[in-house]
């Protein structure tokens, strides 16, 4: 399927030379989002040459930048074609577009109205005045939840190939019963870091994502636990168990940060900084552990 | 932003009061209410929500905001570092695409 737009000048409705326009990407969600929630009115769409990646993203790589919009601008002669001098650009387009560079390069005033497409028509409405509404972003459950599906399928060639790795070493070592275990704990150990963390992600204590990744890891040790009998389990073989299980939360929990809207890179830098090597310990220390109680206790 | 606050004291958002003009383009960029207006200036009234975008420092036209700017993303970081470090090939720059 093909998810890019040509970008160029289109039209929504039958807008006169006196009608608004509208900047977007290339990328056909957004191209569509915008087009529907202005769907019935007269506007001007402008759409950039976004290599089908979305405002925000492309924004961050600069595609949906000042150069593109002035030379969007000029190569659509939209100066000819509308008698005011604004272009409305997506708030989540200002890490790529500076304005007042797009005003001195090309003569058009920049103003940022709305971080969502379907508030355009509240703001066209309320005389081009954005509302605090308008500036506020949001991450709701479900905002959350559709994102989960494409951050499984990123993942799960990696977990297939530690987990096989897992079931014949295990295998080897201590039976089918203990490859099928091994396995079962590690997947469960995945989704829950990859689905249970960002689900629960404001409920979950603290802030950081390691943090919360390895509580929801947690909870998935406690479950295991109690499903896979771990009450006749040695205490070396349960410490390995609660030290791995939540390591693997946490690192895909923290992976999540790439899909939230609201964490810095100084931030996520920190959390990778002592989170790794926390993670990678807890790893090492658990496996020594698995095996002191597989072969000495 | 409702709901969500991440780590403090790590962003690296700075705002120079003397050479601010207070033309409030900031107020208008940042999503999530890092500046308040100020009298004839602008203020940081809450650094610590700040997610280091860049849409402010590059939008203020005296250059009055620093931020090192970039994606808060784990595995976009994890790229980079394995590419500084010759661990990985140079693949398209890090993060999502």
């Amino acid at each position: 399927m093909d998810y890019i737009v040509p970008p160029g000048l289109y039209a929504v409705g039958h807008p006169a030379s006196s009608d608004p326009v509208v900047v977007t990407a290339n990328y056909k969600m957004s191209y569509d989002a915008v087009r529907q929630s202005l769907c019935g009115r007269n506007v001007w769409l402008l759409v950039l040459e976004t290599y089908g990646i979305n405002v925000w993203c492309a924004a961050g790589k600069g595609t949906f930048g000042t150069g593109e919009l002035v030379r969007r601008v000029k190569a659509t002669r939209l100066a000819d074609i509308v008698s005011h001098r604004r272009l409305l650009l997506p708030i989540l387009g200002a890490p790529g577009v500076a304005a007042h560079e797009v005003a001195r390069r090309c003569g058009f005033s920049v103003s940022y109205a709305t971080i969502r497409a379907a508030d355009l028509p509240e703001y066209l409405d309320n005389g081009m005045v954005t509302s605090p509404e308008m500036r506020q972003l949001t991450f709701t459950l479900y905002e959350r939840l559709i994102l989960i599906p494409v951050e499984l399928v990123l993942a799960v060639k990696m977990i297939a190939m530690v987990g096989a790795v897992i079931l014949l070493v295990m295998t080897l070592l201590g039976g089918m019963t203990a490859g099928i275990l091994g396995f079962c704990a590690f997947v469960g150990a995945s989704f829950s870091g990859i689905v249970l963390g960002p689900l629960l992600l404001p409920w979950l204590p603290g802030r950081s994502f390691a943090v919360k990744g390895a509580i929801a890891g947690i909870l998935w040790s406690v479950l295991f636990y109690l499903l896979a009998g771990g009450s006749s389990w040695n205490g070396a073989v349960s410490a390995a168990l609660f030290l791995t299980l939540p390591a693997v939360s946490s690192f895909y929990t923290l992976n999540f940060t790439g899909c939230s809207p609201y964490t810095s890179r100084s931030g996520v830098k920190r959390e990778l900084h002592f989170g790794l090597p926390a993670m990678a310990a807890a790893v090492v220390v658990g496996i020594i552990l698995l095996l002191v109680g597989r072969y000495l206790l | 932003m409702k709901n969500f606050r991440y780590l403090e004291h790590v962003v690296t958002l700075k705002l120079d009061d003397f050479i601010c003009i207070g033309c409030g383009r900031c107020l208008e960029v940042c999503p999530h209410q890092v500046f308040a207006a100020n009298g004839e200036k602008v203020r940081l009234a809450d650094r610590d929500a700040c997610m280091e975008c860049g849409a402010c420092a590059l939008n203020c036209p005296v250059r009055a905001i620093t931020v090192d700017a970039g994606v808060g993303c784990a595995s976009g970081l994890i790229n980079e570092w394995l590419q500084v470090h010759n661990l990985r090939k140079v693949s398209s720059g890090g993060c999502c695409a």
